[in-house]
């Protein structure tokens, strides 16, 4: 069997629209030295890196061997991981499987974006079969607008809903000095902002950001050495089923419902909204911030607005949902869905600052992307 | 003294494959193209732990990944340690048309290569330990080839 | 440790201009590793796809055929570089205790895109890239500079083309096999001095696939004869701009091969086949040093002296090696495959007697920044 792991170390950039200071590895050299510091330990400990962000956003090939004067890989066994939106929980993933391997003790993730440097849409919208579906295919945010139609015809939700979780995200981002987005908004002023595509207003929608994000896990021995509280991982499950869009089941989301399902049942969750103490999950949209609270089983099929209008993941909720603001206050697509990762990792550690709910011992995490790919990780104060 | 990160230009590329791209530099590179445009020098920097002496210049040292503040100014010569002559054509990629010459530049006072053309001489008499020198464009924005290529020391 | 071993394996015939899609092409392979190793898409419980995002013209390039890997309703995840460090995170993944059976598949067009071009995008585009450098001229100063260092000459590298095309004469998947001779290949197209035509690997289409189990799942589904183990791996990379190092110095392929031969517990002299990165004629030789077999300096004479032919003391490259078909991203998983087929006896005409022990490498980056070292066994 293989080892428990567990994360020792987080650092991420201070994430903005542009981050003209830096170059691409400026910036990831600013995560990786911030996540060495957290650890308190130098590359010299390290004894493997992976890294991923995705290609199109800085036209840069292999990027494992380009990254090299950033992450310290010098002499270093180093590769890429790349899956789209749920490229952070991957590379989270990855660096998880080499620790709990055995083959190697102190692994380091690494996710990185510049969306500066290119036309985000345009370089999104490779991601669609060139012969079927490029050309109608809009970006990320119409197919999020339609799954969000269907579920207000279906159970009567309403753009207030959608509108309360874009608040409570937005809010929350003004306690984290790293999100790239943070201002105070009420609901009046997420439903006055411009509309994207209906029902999706600006003030709903993620934007895209340069950021980077380093994570730091330890096997189990090396991991007590190194820190007094690891967040230990205690599940790491992913699914990413669909091909094309047209594929889609647009009522629910079945990958969301078949990662988390099993990830509850490795970690032994059966009452989620109850056993987890904060959950860092990548809603790329307001309105994912209410259908999906479905598919993580919170409540039961169509009852989200109920969920969110009772007030039970706000900060000072049973259930606290993105403390940090979140993707929609922060989107560096390489490193969003580890962020979601690395700041449940702090909360557990007791370094969330400003942010910290009390006494976390169990958390959720989850990354999206692509066409309805799903991706969760559990951690734990507590050894699983 | 880290002070020169505050008053750096920094310089941004307009680069366009089929996603247009535009590539931010840097404080640490525009400093060097800075260098390069406005004075055509060739400066390095130098890791203040192992002494290694870098051009172009890196972020970190990358046996000690110390940052490195001391900007050393290079002479601007070389030996070729490599050298290859080009017959095929790119003509999308290549900055001149063949046969011309990219080498591999061992820059004096520095204990990295720089990687550039080799100009001003036949390519068939390139040779490993040519002597070289920087020749720099006459007008410069800020690219790699603010250098036009390196030419043997006469 | 648990043991892994590889059960399956299946790859297309290499070849230029594949009218197949992607998707299809992974489809073949999978279909063909999981008859190999007689199970069914169902006994697989996670799935590794090598992708490239470049080579594809597709962000999020792993999407196009994730169902077709037999990914559907399972954990699924995407390296992004050679197969060999696919075969490195599928591995990892069985170890870690959460998965018994892993399909790690690697797909590549190079036909359908523009090598030079995406071989660019590897350099550094604030300092290298607009010098038009790609993977043929960046090699070409690597040869050059081996040259220099170990006084090897053009023709002790064109003896790698003749040997490795004409081994690919015994390999019905290889894409180019030739009987040449030296001087056909110091005859043909010079590309960049040194390298001609002959001394350069061909843009190639394909698809390959391996079934990775843990010992368990190894034992239930399939007998002696079709399971190889995995004695031992190890990965490392070098700096990054090409004049941050010696291009001659192999110290990176060094260190991954000492990760590998520790991790297996066995020395040079017990490897009986290899299978290394190729790409370009001079690289069998330099890797070879890199390897641990023979004296840094010393691959081009010992390549001269017949030591890595069929006949030889370590007969090197029995597929014809990455000359005779360099599918990217597919590459070392196909010479991990050969090796794999070696130790099994299938390997044919090609078959190197009693091999009992093999090792095959792969490549990340230009220049062999990166390497992957892979030792495997009966």
């Amino acid at each position: 069997m293989g080892k428990r792991v567990g994360i020792v170390g987080v650092g991420q950039t201070h994430h903005a629209s542009q981050r003209l200071d830096c170059s691409g590895v400026e910036l990831i050299a600013e995560a990786v030295t911030r996540a060495l510091d957290d650890a308190e330990v130098t590359l010299d400990d390290i004894d493997a890196i992976v890294i991923g962000n995705m290609d199109h956003f800085e036209n840069i090939n292999y990027v494992d061997t380009w990254a090299t004067d950033g992450l310290g890989s010098c002499m270093k066994p180093v590769f890429k991981v790349t899956t789209g939106g749920t490229t952070g929980t991957t590379v989270a993933a990855c660096a998880y499987y080499h620790a709990a391997s055995g083959l190697f003790d102190t692994v380091m993730a690494v996710g990185w974006e510049k969306n500066s440097e290119s036309d985000t849409q345009a370089a999104i919208a490779t991601c669609a079969n060139p012969v079927l579906e490029r050309d109608p295919f809009a970006g990320a945010i119409g197919p999020l607008a339609t799954e969000y139609s269907m579920y207000m015809e279906a159970y009567g939700a309403t753009e207030e809903d959608s509108a309360i979780v874009a608040a409570r995200d937005r809010n929350n981002a003004m306690n984290n000095i790293y999100a790239h987005n943070r201002m105070h908004v009420t609901v009046e002023d997420v439903l006055n902002s411009p509309m994207l595509s209906y029902p999706v207003k600006f003030l709903d929608m993620c934007p895209r950001s340069d950021g980077a994000c380093a994570v730091i896990f330890a096997s189990e021995e090396k991991a007590k050495k190194l820190v007094p509280k690891p967040a230990w991982v205690h599940a790491s499950v992913v699914r990413h089923d669909y091909t094309h869009f047209g594929d889609l089941a647009w009522q629910w989301m079945p990958t969301l419902e078949m990662a988390t399902l099993e990830a509850y049942k490795i970690a032994g969750i059966t009452n989620p909204l109850k056993e987890f103490d904060v959950a860092e999950l990548y809603l790329p949209c307001s309105t994912c911030g209410v259908k999906w609270m479905d598919s993580f089983y919170f409540c039961e099929r169509g009852q989200a607005p109920k969920l969110i209008r009772s007030g039970a993941t706000h900060m000072d909720g049973i259930m606290p949902i993105n403390p940090s603001g979140g993707v929609i206050a922060c989107n560096p697509i390489g490193a969003t869905a580890l962020l979601r990762v690395g700041e449940a990792a702090w909360q557990i550690m007791g370094k969330s600052g400003d942010r910290q709910i009390p006494n976390v011992k169990r958390t959720l995490s989850t990354g999206f992307g692509g066409c309805s790919w799903s991706d969760v990780m559990i951690l734990g104060a507590d050894l699983p | 003294m880290a002070g020169w990160k505050d008053e750096v230009e920094e310089i941004i590329y307009p680069g366009k494959i089929c996603v247009p791209y535009s590539w931010t530099v840097g404080s640490t590179l525009s400093k060097w193209y800075v260098q390069l445009r406005d004075d055509g020098e060739i400066w390095a920097n130098r890791c203040p732990s192992c002494g290694k002496v870098y051009v172009p210049p890196k972020i970190k040292c990358i046996e000690c990944y110390k940052d490195m503040n001391d900007w050393i100014k290079l002479p601007g010569t070389g030996t070729v340690e490599t050298y290859t002559v080009v017959h095929y054509n790119e003509p999308g990629l290549h900055p001149k048309k063949p046969p011309f010459v990219y080498g591999v530049i061992k820059m004096d006072g520095a204990d990295t290569g720089l990687v550039h053309l080799i100009g001003g001489v036949d390519p068939d008499k390139v040779k490993v330990g040519m002597r070289v020198q920087a020749k720099m464009a006459k007008e410069r924005d800020g690219h790699i080839t603010d250098i036009k290529h390196f030419k043997p020391i006469a | 440790m648990e043991r892994v071993a590889v059960i399956g394996v299946g790859q297309t015939k290499y070849s230029a201009g594949k009218r197949e899609t992607f998707h299809e092409l992974v489809f073949d392979v999978a279909t063909k590793a999981l008859k190999d190793a007689g199970i069914s898409v169902k006994d697989i419980d996670n799935v590794v796809s090598v992708s490239s995002d470049f080579w594809d013209g597709r962000t999020i390039s792993s999407m196009a055929i994730s169902d077709a890997s037999g990914a559907f309703g399972k954990d699924i995840s995407t390296v992004e570089g050679d197969g060999t460090f696919g075969v490195l995170y599928g591995m990892m993944r069985i170890l870690s205790g959460s998965f018994g059976t892993t399909m790690v598949v690697a797909h590549h067009k190079g036909t359908e895109s523009n090598m030079n071009g995406i071989t660019n995008t590897s350099f550094d585009p604030l300092v290298e890239r607009k010098l038009g450098l790609d993977a043929v001229s960046s090699a070409a100063l690597q040869a050059r500079r081996y040259m220099t260092t170990s006084g090897g000459s053009e023709e002790q590298f064109a003896m790698v083309s003749v040997k490795n095309h004409g081994n690919a004469m015994n390999n019905p998947f290889a894409m180019l096999p030739m009987e040449i001779t030296v001087e056909d290949v110091m005859a043909s197209r010079m590309l960049a001095t040194p390298l001609k035509k002959l001394d350069c690997s061909p843009v190639t289409d394909g698809a390959a696939a391996v079934v990775l189990a843990a010992e368990r799942n190894a034992k239930k589904f399939t007998t002696n004869k079709k399971r190889v183990w995995l004695n031992g791996v190890g990965h490392c990379s070098d700096a990054y701009r090409l004049g941050d190092r010696d291009l001659a110095d192999t110290r990176a392929l060094k260190q991954a091969a000492k990760m590998a031969f520790d991790m297996a517990g066995v020395t040079r002299d017990d490897i009986d086949v290899a299978e290394v990165y190729d790409a370009f004629s001079y690289m069998e030789p330099l890797w070879l040093e890199g390897l641990g077999f023979c004296e840094d300096g010393m691959g081009p004479e010992m390549t001269e002296r017949g030591t890595f032919n069929m006949d030889g003391a370590l007969p090197v490259n029995p597929s014809g090696g990455r000359l005779s078909a360099n599918p990217v991203q597919v590459a070392g998983l196909a010479a991990f495959i050969e090796c794999v087929l070696q130790i099994r006896g299938e390997a044919g005409k090609r078959q190197v007697k009693k091999a009992e022990k093999a090792l095959a490498q792969g490549i990340n980056g230009m220049c062999g920044q990166s390497h992957c070292v892979w030792i495997l066994g009966k």
